[in-house]
């Protein structure tokens, strides 16, 4: 077994090695600008560009001349907010979305807000799940975009995409779904799903960084957007900046991959996952999933272990790599705004741990972490003065703590 | 953001972990933070004629609060209770080379020391 671990793979993915190898000559030998129009340079370039972006679009379903290549999923996420904004400014000043979708959906939004946009933020039931009734509540006839996640980063809960749409679609109001962490993961179709635009990246589905896509839909309905980068035109206008050519390539495919593989490796995940989730919960008590149990991705599990806290425990793990919602990860010393929207209580939010598994893990990984959680976790709470006070029958909700 | 060598020796090897019997008369308990916080110390000191003799702590919080009480119980021990009164909290950020975001560990430890203190005081009359 190869140490240390990666088993944080909602962060970030290795690339795979039949990516890099095809994104290689794009470095040294078609290194060509795909603006390039008048030399062998920028046509091998081009041709690559528009090879790749046949793949990048069939894993969505959507076709070839439908997606803006970006720098990754944030990127995508603005452009969606901003540009539909922006362009529909006539049609109204309203956009829902919901409290558990990634800082650059939510971040965005807060933005538009203080320029006078009106955002409703939807909340989630104690699942982490949006009520599509409450979507359909939320629109007004100045709401012009309904913005909601595919799969959330830290509970990897699926939304009820398709419902969704179909509101969306029946009342007219344009629809984009940020789909970075559902892409090669669970089966992604905008037709059937009823997606106006939909934001991707490549380094979540074993690609690269700094490569990502937002699809935009050109018919029924055609949307149109307003660009937040200005400059030479690149796609179609609507993202000017030279293409990142061996990284589009690297992006494709990734795509095409995933696509080949994912039904197996869904399953495989699935099952690595639920020996994880028996392995600990079997081993130790008080230790409570987050997020609905079944409808999430399958690679993604996230626990609190009581009287733990999140960050304590990574640190006795280090050879692991994982992620918390404990504030002491975070910037901001709050602990994880996606476990407190479901209702989690802070303590156990502080206590949580995702746990990401990929293409890459193994059994013998799975079973390794087991152990080792397991053990740091039964070495932390023997230190901790809220085990001891649980354990001596002290109902820790009735204390007055001195802070 | 990577630990200090001192944050993961005391982490790996917390100093004085446990607890002593809250209601003995020679020993004062103080217990700062709040679950929800992310943090709390128990901190427990036991007095002899004005003399620190023993310290033990309990934390629920990350590597450096688990730090900063071990250290604490370990720079305590021994000590006068009006020198332990002096400590600073300060004290432990620079010998823990503690980073700004994790001073309010140091904080609650010293926090802590001066709770258990408090306890012994008014459990023993002054």
């Amino acid at each position: 077994m190869n140490m240390p671990i990666y088993m944080d793979n909602h962060s970030t993915t290795k690339v795979d090695p039949g990516v890099i190898e095809e994104m290689l000559p794009y470095f040294t030998v078609h290194y060509g600008n795909a603006a390039s129009r008048n030399h062998t340079f920028g046509w091998d370039a081009d041709k690559a560009v528009e090879a790749a972006r046949e793949r990048v679009t069939k894993i969505i379903g959507a076709d070839s001349r439908e997606i803006i290549f970006t720098s990754g999923a944030t990127e995508s996420n603005n452009l969606a907010l901003k540009g539909v904004v922006e362009m529909y400014v006539e049609k109204g000043n309203h956009i829902i979305t919901q409290v558990t979708e990634h800082r650059s959906v939510l971040d965005t939004a807060k933005r538009l807000e203080k320029s006078g946009i009106n955002v409703t933020f939807l909340p989630v039931d104690s699942n982490g799940l949006v009520d599509p009734d409450d979507v359909r509540k939320a629109i007004t006839d100045r709401t012009v975009l309904i913005s909601i996640m595919l799969v959330n980063n830290e509970i990897g809960v699926i939304q009820p995409i398709e419902e969704i749409g179909k509101i969306a679609k029946e009342r007219g109001i344009l629809f984009h779904c940020d789909a970075t962490q559902g892409i090669g993961k669970v089966p992604v179709d905008v037709q059937t799903m009823g997606i106006d635009l939909l934001s991707y990246t490549a380094h979540k589905l074993y690609g690269p960084k700094g490569i990502g896509a937002l699809y935009v839909r050109r018919k029924n309905p055609r949307v149109r957007l307003s660009p937040i980068i200005d400059g030479g035109g690149h796609e179609r206008g609507m993202r000017s900046g030279t293409l990142n050519v061996p990284g589009i390539v690297g992006f494709g495919k990734a795509c095409e991959i995933a696509m080949k593989v994912m039904k197996e490796e869904s399953a495989r995940l699935l099952s690595l996952r639920e020996r994880l989730r028996k392995g600990i919960t079997d081993s130790l008590e008080e230790v409570y999933l987050n997020g609905h149990p079944a409808r999430r991705m399958p690679g993604n599990l996230n626990l609190s272990f009581a009287y733990v806290e999140g960050e304590s425990l990574l640190m006795g793990l280090k050879e692991i790599a994982l992620s918390s919602g404990s504030a002491c990860t975070s910037a901001t010393l709050e602990p994880s705004y996606v476990l407190q929207a479901l209702g989690v209580s802070p303590e156990l939010a502080h206590s949580s741990v995702r746990f990401g598994l990929g293409r890459f893990n193994t059994e013998e990984e799975v079973d390794y972490v087991i152990n080792r959680v397991t053990e740091t976790v039964n070495r932390l709470r023997e230190m901790s003065p809220l085990y001891e006070m649980a354990k001596a029958g002290v109902d820790l909700k009735q204390v007055r703590w001195r802070k | 953001m990577p630990y200090s060598d001192e944050v993961i020796d005391h982490y790996n090897n917390p100093r004085n972990v446990g607890s002593f019997e809250k209601d003995e008369k020679d020993v004062g308990t103080g217990v700062v933070g709040a679950p929800e916080c992310g943090d709390v110390m128990k901190l427990q000191l036991k007095i002899d004629n004005g003399v620190i003799v023993d310290a033990k702590f309990k934390t629920f919080g990350c590597g450096s609060a688990i730090a900063s009480s071990s250290l604490a119980t370990e720079w305590v021990k021994g000590k006068s209770v009006d020198e332990a009164m002096t400590l600073k909290n300060t004290d432990i950020v620079e010998k823990l080379h503690l980073p700004p975001v994790k001073i309010h560990c140091s904080v609650l430890a010293e926090d802590a020391i001066k709770a258990a203190i408090e306890d012994y005081k008014k459990r023993n009359g002054g």
